[in-house]
Order: structure tokens, then C-alpha cells, then sequence
């Protein structure tokens, strides 16, 4: 994601103005918040050609792919043709392309995303109900992974070449480099099958009582392998770019004064050298809100967690098209609404964005 | 050894700073360091680039720890624990190059001026005293920079900025380690002359590193001139300018406007490498005098090559500038091979 500087060079500064105040040359004279407003439009009317297409894309890439819904839905049961035509018909599938795509923009446009064909229920409803589920598993990942990856980023990057710094380069490549799908069974494999301290798959157990403390107890319980398995695919981006980030603050004069004027070792790091390594992680954190949301559905799959992921991978399999179309669309509009974000956000962080 | 009238402020004795280098070779970037700074005194120092002397003004700071010698501050070794490192750098205080990298970019001006204060937990009348350091060093009405980013200043600013955030502290002693290198030619003025104001009013000691001689010329009492990590000549900058004794200062002084020296020496011969000094003199390998077979004629030039020279001391009472050179020691007294 760039920033296109042409249209950040307006900056919106301090209400002192420094520079008519001196005996020295000339500065940068800030100038009013018109910038701003310039800029923001410009990321918006970006984000909105972005969502159009991922419109348009969402009809056309399923049917691209292949594969009949009616086949899959009447695969046990033996049909006629009369049935299947019956069923076609029913699902909308027998009506030329171009109608079924102005139906699909209409419906997108109305907030409406068709109903399931293997549900029979509402797409927005399906999406409502699984939402819940996966913002629960990824938004824990997220924090625990970012929480633990930029702190051991931070330090590893600030005693750069030390032991500590060499395992924890090679424990993130390692993850990194790890299948998600293959982390998550061999992690199923150990922690559930041969210690048996988690259980294999699911939200909720059938048999746990109902009540407020059972129900979240077991829930946290069946939480833990599916985050670990998320959080450590997703930790080592963190811990790299933390570690790098650090690594071009280390050099900073700035860190040195702060040190002449007898600022203790880890107060430099933790006072100068970490907020200012940490701008560059806020785009990753907001660009990963929006890509974690997708990036579940393999974990989701693996452990059979009731979230979004695992609702798109059914889908994927008949090929549902209008709850296909619907995770795809949410999947992505997450993408696009958590980098405007960052895009914002990060302007009112860093000083210099402002005059860039 | 005598000392100069008022005791010195800071010294070094013996210094020396070893580093590591690839290859498991080891770098000498100071390599036996003697200096004095008087109270109210500036001292410049001046080299090539890789001479040594940014680690110098970082040993005597105590960013670097010295392998050998010691740093003294008001006649008192410099320990390196964390408590003592932290009142002596309430004392002694860093101006760095480039005002741009030296402020901290989120930070405003004024917390990085208040930042010592904050460090050295003086709490009382933290407003005034920034105000107050920022009206020192010519940023008036201060409150109008106090919400200002470096970004939003000019270079001569934003050097006023450090300048003042040295000064908030009260302390004896400012190392500047090329002061106005990174400014415009206008703006350079304005700084050296705020640095002797400072001394004027506050009796500010100032220890200023500098690869530019006309600078030294313009604000030192004292100069020292570094080689490869020794101190090769020093003395009173004028007499040390108008009538350079070490055949390095010559080269330095000759290629000056108006230099005293008639006729322009260029140095030639393989740039200094810290990790590989010559034996001997360690600037023979380029020393003009020695090729030019002056040094044959005083009957030096084995010595050049392979007598060491002995670490100068700090200068001697009668002010007179202290050289080594052997070439120089042979023309004070013509009859002795290789006095001292």
C-alpha cells in the first residue's frame, strides 16, 4: 500500500508557527487542513473503486471455477431430470447470465445477498451468525500474536546478533514458513490425541450444561489450539518487521543524545527507539485485522470451528455461489476497509506523514 | 606533570579505545589520548574523517568505554557505573552533527528539551527552564516552538533545539562533535557565535571536533590536530595555525586561504587505516618531508620509519605548542638523533 506524497504535502501543523518567530532561515510554513480533507477523499474514492470491484469479481470468479450446485445438492439422493430442471430453476441457475448478474447487483446494492442453496437461509443471516465465532478466534490470535511478536521483535532487533536474537529469527522463519493446515494437525496430533489436554475440534462440546460459566469455559477451552495455531503462523511477521524497524531506529543520533543526557540503556529503547520502531508495525496490525478475517479459513477448517472460514470452505465444495459470493465479499471489504484505516490512522501517528 | 593555571575541568589520560573489526582484527581508534580542557575554555579538535576523533568525544563523554587510560572530570577519574555515569552526563553534554537525526522526529521541541530535566528528575519550574534554554539559544518567545515538530523547523533551528536541550541542564562542559557541518554557510555563523556567547556568560568549556581548521581558527583558544588516533601537534590556535610545526598540520594549514605555509601540499599515499599503523612516525608513509629527503638531511628519516614517537603530554606551561614529530624534535636540538 503506498502513500502517494503528492497528495500528503499539504500539512496540517501546530497552531504555533515557528518558523516567522526566529533569527534563522526560512522553514516549512504549515499550511491549513485542506490537505486533509483532500487526502481523505482520495483514500476513500480509492477504497470505493476497490469494493466495485471486488463486486463485479465476486460474481464472475465462482462461475469461472466450475462445477454444478445442482450435482452436488441432489448427489445422495437419486433425482429425474424433471426434479433437477425443478430444482434448477428453483435456485435461479436456469436464467441467462446477464439476468442472474443484474439480479446479484441488485441484490448487493439492497444489502440483500441472495440464500443459500445448501442452507436455505439468507447469506447476511449465515454471515451474522458465524461472525461471531471467527472475530472471536482471530481477534485473540491478532492480539496474542502482535502483543508477543513485537515485544520479542523490539528486544531481538535492539540486541541484534545475541543468542536471543538468532533463536528468535530462526523460531519466526520456522513458523513462518510452517503450512498453517500442517501446523494445525501436527499441533491437533500432540496437544489433543497424545496428551489429551485439548479437545480435537469444535466450539462447544454437545454434552457440556448449559449455563453462562460452562458454555464460555468449554469455549475458551476449545479456543486455545486453533489460536495457537494462527497466532504462531502470523507471530513471525511481527517479530521480523518489529526486529528490522528497530534496527533502523538503532542507528538513530537521537538515541545517542538521549543516552549523553544519561538516559539509562533500556529506557532509550523503551522511551525512543520502540514507539518510533512501532509506526511501521501499525500498518501490518491493520492490514492483518482485515486479512486474518480470510486467512482463518484454513485453521477454521482444520479444527472445524464454527467461524466464517469454515463456512466459505463448505460453501467452496458445491459450489454454493450466493454464500461463495457473500464470505467473498465480506472477506474482502475487510481487506479494504482495514487498509484505509491504516492509511488514516498512520497520518495521525507520525508527525512526518503529515508534511511527507 | 604541570598543569595549565586553572585545573582542568575535563582531561583524558592515556586513552585508548580498541574495537573489533571483521576479520577478528582489532581497530586502535584512539591510541594514547592526552587532553586538557580549562574551565570557559574551547578546545577544537581536528583531523581527517576516521581519525579517531568522534571516538574521542565519545570516550570523554562516556558513551565508550576507553581499554585503557581514563577519563577525569574536576580531577576525578570517570567511573562507569550507572549512577555515576548519570551525574557526570548532567555535567557534560552532547551537540551532534546533524541536528535532523540528533532530535527525536515525534518528539516536540519541547520535550526534547525538557527530556534531561525529566531524566534527572529536576521537576521544579520545568516550563521556566525550557523557556529559558530556548531564549539562550536565540528561539524567542520560546512558548511559540514549544508544540512544534523538528520537521516544522529550519536546520539552524532545530541546532538551537539540541543546543538547547544541552544547556537545560546547567552543565560545565559541551562536546560538539562538528557543530555546524550539516548547516547552510549563513546559518554557521549564527550557531559558533551563540557557542561563544555561551562560554562568555556561563563559562561554558567546550570541546568542538572539526574537520574545518578556519572554524577552529574562528572559535578555539586551543587546537589539537589528530592522526590515526594520536594527537600529533597541539597548541594555541593561532600559534598552532599561523605556524604549523608537524609536517601534517603544514598539509592541513597549506591549502587554507591565506595559509602561512607558501606553497599547497597535498597529501598523498594510502588514505589512514586504523587497523594497520605504520611503525615508526605514524604518518611517515605520507609525510611530505620525509619524501622531499628533508628528513635524510636532519639525519631522522631511520628514525621516522621506525622509532615510535612518545604519546604528547598535555601542553607545557609556557604555552608553547607540543609536536611529534621527529624531523621537528631534530631542528630544536640538531645534535641529539632522537631527543625526548
Amino acid at each position: 500500500m503506498t502513500r502517494d506524497p503528492s497528495l500528503v504535502a499539504e500539512p496540517d501543523g501546530p497552531a504555533t508557527n515557528p518558523t516567522n518567530a526566529s533569527t534563522d532561515d526560512g522553514g516549512r510554513r504549515p499550511g491549513g487542513g485542506d490537505g486533509f480533507v483532500r487526502y481523505l477523499l482520495s483514500k476513500l474514492g480509492g477504497a470505493a473503486i476497490s469494493l466495485f470491484m471486488v463486486v463485479l469479481s465476486a460474481f464472475f470468479l465462482f462461475r469461472i471455477l466450475g462445477g454444478d450446485p445442482v450435482d452436488a445438492l441432489t448427489r445422495d439422493v437419486p433425482t429425474t431430470p424433471a426434479e433437477r430442471a425443478a430444482l434448477r430453476e428453483q435456485l435461479g441457475l436456469d436464467q441467462p447470465l446477464s439476468l442472474q448478474f443484474l439480479h446479484y447487483l441488485q441484490g448487493v446494492l439492497t444489502g440483500d445477498l441472495g440464500e443459500s442453496y445448501q442452507y436455505q437461509q439468507p447469506v447476511t443471516t449465515l454471515i451474522g451468525e458465524r461472525l461471531g465465532a471467527t472475530v472471536l478466534l482471530t481477534g485473540t490470535a491478532l492480539v496474542v500474536a502482535a502483543s508477543l511478536g513485537l515485544w520479542i521483535g523490539a528486544r531481538a532487533g535492539w540486541r541484534q546478533g545475541s543468542r536471543f536474537d538468532k533463536v528468535q529469527v530462526g523460531l519466526s522463519l520456522t513458523l513462518w514458513s510452517a503450512p498453517t493446515f500442517w501446523l494445525g494437525m501436527i499441533i491437533i496430533m500432540v496437544f489433543a490425541r497424545y496428551l489429551g489436554l485439548f479437545p480435537i475440534n469444535g466450539m462447544v462440546s454437545p454434552h457440556t450444561p448449559p449455563g453462562f460459566w460452562p458454555q464460555t469455559l468449554d469455549t475458551l477451552h476449545h479456543l486455545v489450539l486453533p489460536v495457537l495455531t494462527m497466532a504462531s503462523v502470523i507471530y513471525a511477521q511481527y517479530v521480523l518487521v518489529m526486529r528490522s524497524s528497530v534496527l533502523d531506529e538503532k542507528g538513530g543520533d537521537y538515541l545517542v543524545t538521549a543516552r549523553a543526557k544519561g538516559l539509562r540503556d533500556d529506557m532509550v529503547r523503551r522511551r525512543h527507539a520502540v514507539p518510533n520502531a512501532l509506526l511501521p508495525t501499525v500498518t501490518l496490525v491493520f492490514l492483518q485485522l482485515g486479512g486474518v478475517v480470510g486467512g482463518a479459513i484454513l485453521t477454521e477448517t482444520v479444527f472445524s470451528w464454527p467461524g466464517l472460514g469454515l463456512l466459505a470452505y463448505q460453501a467452496l465444495k458445491i459450489p454454493d455461489l450466493p454464500l461463495l459470493q457473500g464470505t467473498f465479499l465480506f472477506f474482502s471489504s475487510a481487506v479494504i476497509l482495514a487498509n484505509t484505516a491504516a492509511d488514516l490512522v498512520y497520518r495521525f501517528l507520525d508527525p512526518r506523514v503529515r508534511h511527507a | 606533570m604541570s598543569k595549565r593555571s586553572p585545573s582542568p575541568v575535563l582531561s583524558a589520560r592515556g586513552l585508548e579505545v580498541d574495537f573489533r573489526v571483521r576479520g577478528g582484527r582489532r581497530a586502535r581508534a584512539v591510541d594514547g589520548v592526552n587532553l586538557d580542557l580549562a574551565p570557559g575554555e574551547i578546545l577544537a579538535l581536528a583531523g581527517e574523517s576516521g581519525c579517531g576523533k568522534t571516538t574521542l568525544a565519545r570516550t570523554l563523554l562516556g558513551l565508550v568505554r576507553p581499554s585503557a587510560g581514563q577519563v577525569e572530570y574536576a580531577g576525578r577519574p570517570l567511573a562507569y557505573s550507572t549512577g555515576a555515569l548519570k551525574s557526570y552526563r548532567r555535567a557534560v553534554q552532547l551537540v551532534l552533527q546533524d541536528p535532523t537525526g540528533a532530535l527525536n522526529p515525534r518528539h516536540t521541541v519541547y520535550e526534547a528539551v525538557a527530556e534531561g530535566l525529566r531524566i534527572h528528575g529536576i521537576s521544579d519550574n520545568e516550563r521556566d527552564r525550557v523557556a529559558e534554554a530556548l531564549a539562550r539559544c536565540g528561539l524567542r518567545p520560546p512558548e511559540r516552538f514549544f508544540l512544534a515538530y523538528p520537521h516544522e523547523l529550519s536546520g539552524g533551528q532545530r541546532q538551537r533545539v539540541v543546543i538547547a536541550g544541552a544547556l537545560v541542564l546547567e552543565p560545565k562542559v559541551i562536546i560538539a562533535d562538528e557543530p555546524v557541518a550539516s548547516l547552510d554557510a549563513s546559518v554557521r555563523g549564527e550557531i559558533l557565535a551563540l557557542l561563544l556567547r555561551l562560554r562568555e556568560e556561563f563559562g561554558l568549556a567546550a570541546l568542538v571536533v572539526t574537520h574545518d581548521l578556519g572554524l577552529a581558527w574562528s572559535i578555539a583558544d586551543r587546537l589539537a590536530v589528530m592522526y590515526l588516533g594520536r594527537i600529533v601537534e597541539s597548541g594555541p590556535t593561532e600559534q598552532v595555525l599561523t605556524n604549523p610545526r608537524h609536517p601534517y598540520t603544514q598539509a592541513l594549514v597549506s591549502v587554507l586561504p591565506d595559509s602561512p605555509v607558501d606553497r599547497s601540499i597535498i597529501l598523498s599515499g594510502e588514505p589512514p587505516d586504523v587497523t594497520r599503523i605504520p611503525a615508526g612516525c605514524r604518518f611517515h608513509p605520507r609525510c611530505h618531508e620525509l619524501a622531499s629527503g628533508a628528513a635524510e638531511q636532519a639525519g631522522v628519516a631511520e628514525a621516522c620509519r621506525r622509532t615510535p614517537l612518545p604519546v604528547l603530554g598535555t601542553d607545557p606551561t609556557d604555552g608553547a605548542p607540543a609536536v611529534a614529530c621527529h624531523l621537528h624534535a631534530a631542528r630544536l636540538t640538531p645534535t641529539a638523533d632522537s631527543p625526548k
